[in-house]
């Protein structure tokens, strides 16, 4: 038998051994290997696609976290500023208030005193003239008893009154 | 050693691209036989003599035992069944009826016929030898036979090693579907780890990258025909029983290999297919007639290179090892032995690499080709 030409024995045995293994194998192996290459394939898809997506929850979540303490202390902050300028105001509100509280009080223990003042002096005014005028009249009284002290007097008052 | 000179001349060739080998391989093996044919008539003048090309050659050949070893000259094998499809029905013997024979002195009388043995081809016998004691009538020039031969499915060497594959073959991969079976979705160690990988490779980059979307279909046909390839050509390195024989080497193989990829591609070819076959698009109506006649032909001639090609690296691997083995036994000294341990190592090493490379070079282009049957026009 020349190595080139085919033996009909072993192409017979040849062809009959690939099919048979061809369908065993078929069958009974490539099928379930590669199935089950498939299904770990796509478990390993659908594993890493889970984990992708519980990455980026996560990573939202954490930024919500990071979000909410974010304005919570920005609140936080608004409080305190808030209440540091509502502290302030009161306090600057009260001096304010107490300080013009004390201005009228000031003021109007002023008027009253200068009330009082002036009502003294008027009092004492009246006082002093009426003592005048009293004593004016007991001196004129006295003075004028006789004629010729009321004429001296007017002629000095006359002397008193240059005419032009 | 010009003889010498001349037969690895030839190795080389058969060593070189596939297309050279299938020409020049035929010449050698009729250069070789003629030359065994020499050393024949030699051998009995000089019982010594040593020729490698017909050890070699008789390696490479099938045969119906499977000889082992020599001892005390005597030829020791491992005798397989021999089965004959005669006129008269099936027939069935022991391959030790022979007693060694192979040229055809020895006549076995089976199921009331007579068959003879001649060079590894079982003919009827005659009724009486010819002048050299040969039951058969043979031409003087050129030793053709002229006796009939009965069909012969003998169950030789190589069906053995054959049958020894694919039984290694199936507990290989039988094991392993069955430990997917049994945990489907743990990740691949022991023998999955080893199978696993060769399969989505098979999967991913010969089938789906070259054959396209429909190509799971094929996948079960790629895989058996890679790790076929691949498991047999391993078989074929290995040097002593179940191994050595040269299955992936032998024609008869690579041509049943080719004609699954032939009736497969051409069963799937579409329309678009046998279009650019017989009347390509584009082209001058002159020119048409002529490239059908082109395609047409290059249907028949990819599986004819891939079995070429699958065959001629086997056998050239063998022929090489087997001659670098035989260079002890050429120049008649021990000394020489480290030189061609050596080699042989080397060339086995370089062997290993071409057993997976035929593999997948086979079952690359078998998907390319399938690929090429079932793509869809777009442009």
């Amino acid at each position: 038998m020349g190595i080139v030409t085919p033996g009909f024995g072993l192409i017979f045995w040849t062809t009959l051994t690939f099919f048979l293994l061809l369908f065993l194998l078929a069958k009974f192996a490539w099928k379930p290997i590669l199935k089950a290459v498939q299904d770990r394939e796509g478990a390993i898809d659908l594993a890493l696609k889970a984990a992708e997506a519980a990455k980026a929850e996560m990573a939202s979540l954490q930024s919500n976290n990071e979000q909410l303490l974010k304005q919570t202390r920005e609140e936080r902050e608004q409080i305190l500023k808030e209440a540091r300028v509502l502290r302030d105001k009161t306090i600057a509100d009260a001096k304010t208030a107490a300080s013009e509280e004390a201005a009228k009080v000031l003021e109007s223990a002023r008027i009253q005193i200068n009330n009082e003042k002036m009502a003294a002096m008027t009092e004492v005014k009246n006082q002093v003239a009426q003592l005048a005028i009293d004593m004016s009249e007991r001196i004129l009284r006295a003075e004028l008893k006789d004629a010729a002290a009321q004429k001296a007097m007017v002629d000095r008052a006359m002397q008193d009154v240059k005419l032009n | 050693m010009t003889k010498l000179n001349r037969i690895l001349f030839g190795l080389f060739l058969l060593a070189g691209p596939a297309v050279l080998a299938s020409e020049t391989g035929s010449e050698a093996s009729e250069r070789m036989s003629s030359s065994s044919d020499h050393a024949e008539g030699h051998a009995e003048e000089v019982k010594e003599a040593f020729n490698p090309a017909e050890v070699i050659m008789h390696h490479i050949a099938d045969s119906h035992g499977w000889h082992l070893f020599d001892w005390n000259d005597h030829p020791v094998s491992i005798p397989l069944p021999v089965i004959l499809y005669t006129e008269e029905g099936l027939v069935v013997f022991s391959s030790s009826a022979f007693h060694h024979d192979q040229e055809g002195t020895h006549v076995v009388e089976a199921g009331g016929q007579r068959f003879v043995n001649i060079h590894e081809k079982i003919y009827y016998a005659s009724d009486v030898a010819n002048a050299h004691g040969v039951y058969a009538e043979m031409d003087e020039e050129t030793h053709a036979v002229a006796n009939q031969s009965p069909w012969d499915i003998s169950i030789t060497k190589n069906v053995a090693s054959l049958l020894f594959g694919a039984v290694l073959i199936l507990w290989l991969f039988l094991s392993t579907a069955r430990s997917y079976k049994k945990n489907p979705n743990s990740s691949p160690k022991g023998l999955r780890g080893f199978v696993e990988p060769l399969v989505v490779f098979v999967r991913d980059d010969i089938a789906k990258n070259n054959i396209g979307p429909h190509y799971a279909r094929f996948v079960p046909m790629l895989l058996t025909i890679f790790f076929f390839i691949w498991i047999n050509n391993l078989m074929g390195l290995i040097p002593f029983f179940p191994g050595g024989a040269n299955v992936t080497g032998n024609i008869a193989v690579t041509m049943v290999l080719a004609l699954v990829t032939f009736v497969v591609t051409n069963v799937n070819g579409n329309k678009h297919y046998w279009s650019h076959i017989f009347w390509m698009p584009g082209l001058p109506v002159a020119v048409k007639p002529l490239l059908a006649i082109v395609e047409f032909i290059g249907i028949f001639t990819k599986p004819f290179s891939l079995m070429i090609r699958l065959f001629a690296n086997i056998t050239a691997g063998h022929i090489i090892v087997l001659s670098l083995v035989s260079l002890v036994f050429i120049f008649e000294t021990v000394w020489v032995s480290p030189a061609s341990v050596l080699l042989t190592l080397f060339i086995s090493i370089l062997e290993l690499l071409v057993a997976a490379l035929q593999a997948y070079i086979f079952t690359l282009l078998t998907a390319l080709y399938i690929g090429a049957a079932m793509h869809e026009e777009h442009h």
